[in-house]
């Protein structure tokens, strides 16, 4: 049961992934695939980790997983902001001119 | 019906190479090092899956965060060299002269020679068998620590360790006798909210890197891995300005470069006399000395990674009046 429970986590996780992928590939501009990217990879690992974290043999496993996910989830919004300020600032500066 | 994880290795086997020609053949720089940095995060997933976590952990680490950084910053200085820095789109830096052929045939020559002797040793190895596994597990025991790989680097292959540190001092060596007296890119100005990452990440980044050092006596981890992950933090610092090199912190600086290497070569040769040769630890206190050479390797890791992601030797330029803000 906590099997199947967990591969539908993960594959739930994986959904978000390759939507994310696809807003990526399919958006129009940098700030419309920014958005797809980090809201779909942040949920998707989200629910990969849950879905793993119940497969996982004691609290140590848990705690590291929810770790990584922290970690990457924070890792990922801070760069999403720093590709969208260097973009922003980069196309001002380009209507300037 | 096919093996699903033999198709995923497949695929993988198939990435790799295909990131490998694109990074190698696309002409927009920062492109190439995207497909670079991504080339070697597979790489890393294929050393896993060829169940050698400890390469994959360096391969990372090393192989791809710490060199994803310097060649990033190398592009950062080299658009400010060319006045090229915040464009839209950045223009693509190509060399104004065309590389000329005599050294695009000698670096086609040396890497083929490299290949070659790589073919050769995998033609010459014996292609089943056992391989040195039963060796290293009978004498594990006198290795003084409980992770085979661990004992190979740091115990019977513990010279070619210490060149691998010899190596990295070279490296920051030739970099501050040659960048001297360069003017350095203004570094960018990244935010609050990155400065509120660095906080953030920094302790934790702290603990994973040592973390990994303590752990690599007996499982997949050490000095190599550990350093890389510490010099995030450098990066990290430098890249958020909460620590500016100084010209008064090179001694400092020297010390650190050469602390672990300097060490491992003493401790090596002091090990030796009383019937042992070089590098034969005493086995009461085989651990001990690992973990002391290990943790002094890994602080100078860290060090002269760091020193060489920030590139130039912080002296004061004369033009700039005094101390350089890097």
């Amino acid at each position: 049961m906590l099997e199947f429970l967990a591969a539908a986590l993960i594959g739930l996780g994986t959904v978000f992934f390759v939507a994310g992928t696809v807003g990526l590939l399919r958006f129009p501009d940098i700030f419309c695939r920014l958005h797809a990217l980090t809201k779909a990879d942040g949920l998707g690992l989200a629910l990969i980790a849950l879905g793993v974290a119940l497969l996982a043999d004691g609290a140590g496993e848990v705690f590291r997983i929810a770790l990584i996910w922290f970690f990457v989830a924070v890792a990922g919004a801070t760069c999403g902001h720093l590709i969208a300020s260097y973009a922003r600032r980069v196309k001002a500066e380009a209507d300037d001119d | 019906m096919t093996d699903p994880v033999l198709v995923f290795d497949l695929l993988l086997a198939a990435a790799v190479v295909a990131l490998a020609v694109a990074s190698l053949s696309v002409r927009d720089l920062f492109m190439a090092i995207v497909l670079f940095i991504t080339f070697g995060l597979l790489s890393a997933l294929a050393w896993v899956r060829l169940s050698a976590p400890d390469v994959a952990l360096a391969e990372a680490a090393i192989g791809t965060g710490v060199t994803g950084a310097l060649l990033l910053k190398t592009l950062h200085h080299l658009r400010y060299v060319t006045g090229t820095l915040d464009r839209d789109p950045p223009p693509s830096v190509t060399p104004a002269t065309p590389v000329p052929a005599p050294v695009i045939w000698a670096n086609a020559a040396f890497c083929g020679l490299i290949t070659l002797g790589l073919a050769a040793a995998f033609l010459g190895a014996p292609q089943a068998g056992p391989g040195f596994d039963p060796l290293v597990a009978e004498a594990l025991p006198a290795s003084g620590v409980e992770h085979p790989v661990t004992a190979v680097l740091l115990n019977f292959r513990a010279y070619d360790t210490l060149m691998e540190g010899v190596v990295l001092l070279a490296a920051v060596i030739a970099v501050w006798q040659i960048e001297r007296g360069l003017s350095d890119a203004p570094a960018p100005a990244l935010g609050e909210i990155f400065d509120g990452f660095a906080r953030l990440t920094l302790p934790a980044i702290v603990v994973v890197g040592t973390y990994l050092l303590w752990k690599g006596a007996e499982a997949p981890g050490g000095a190599f891995q550990g350093g890389a992950v510490l010099a995030a933090v450098g990066l990290l610092l430098l890249l958020s300005r909460l620590y500016v090199p100084q010209p008064a912190h090179r001694g400092v600086a020297r010390w650190a470069f050469v602390l672990g290497t300097g060490v491992f070569a003493g401790v090596a040769l002091l090990v030796a006399g009383g019937g042992r040769v070089a590098f034969e630890y005493p086995a009461e206190h085989a651990k001990t000395l690992i973990l002391l050479i290990e943790a002094l390797v890994t602080i100078s890791i860290a060090v002269t990674l760091a020193a060489l992601f920030h590139g130039r030797e912080p002296v004061a330029l004369p033009s700039s009046g005094g101390k350089k803000d890097a």
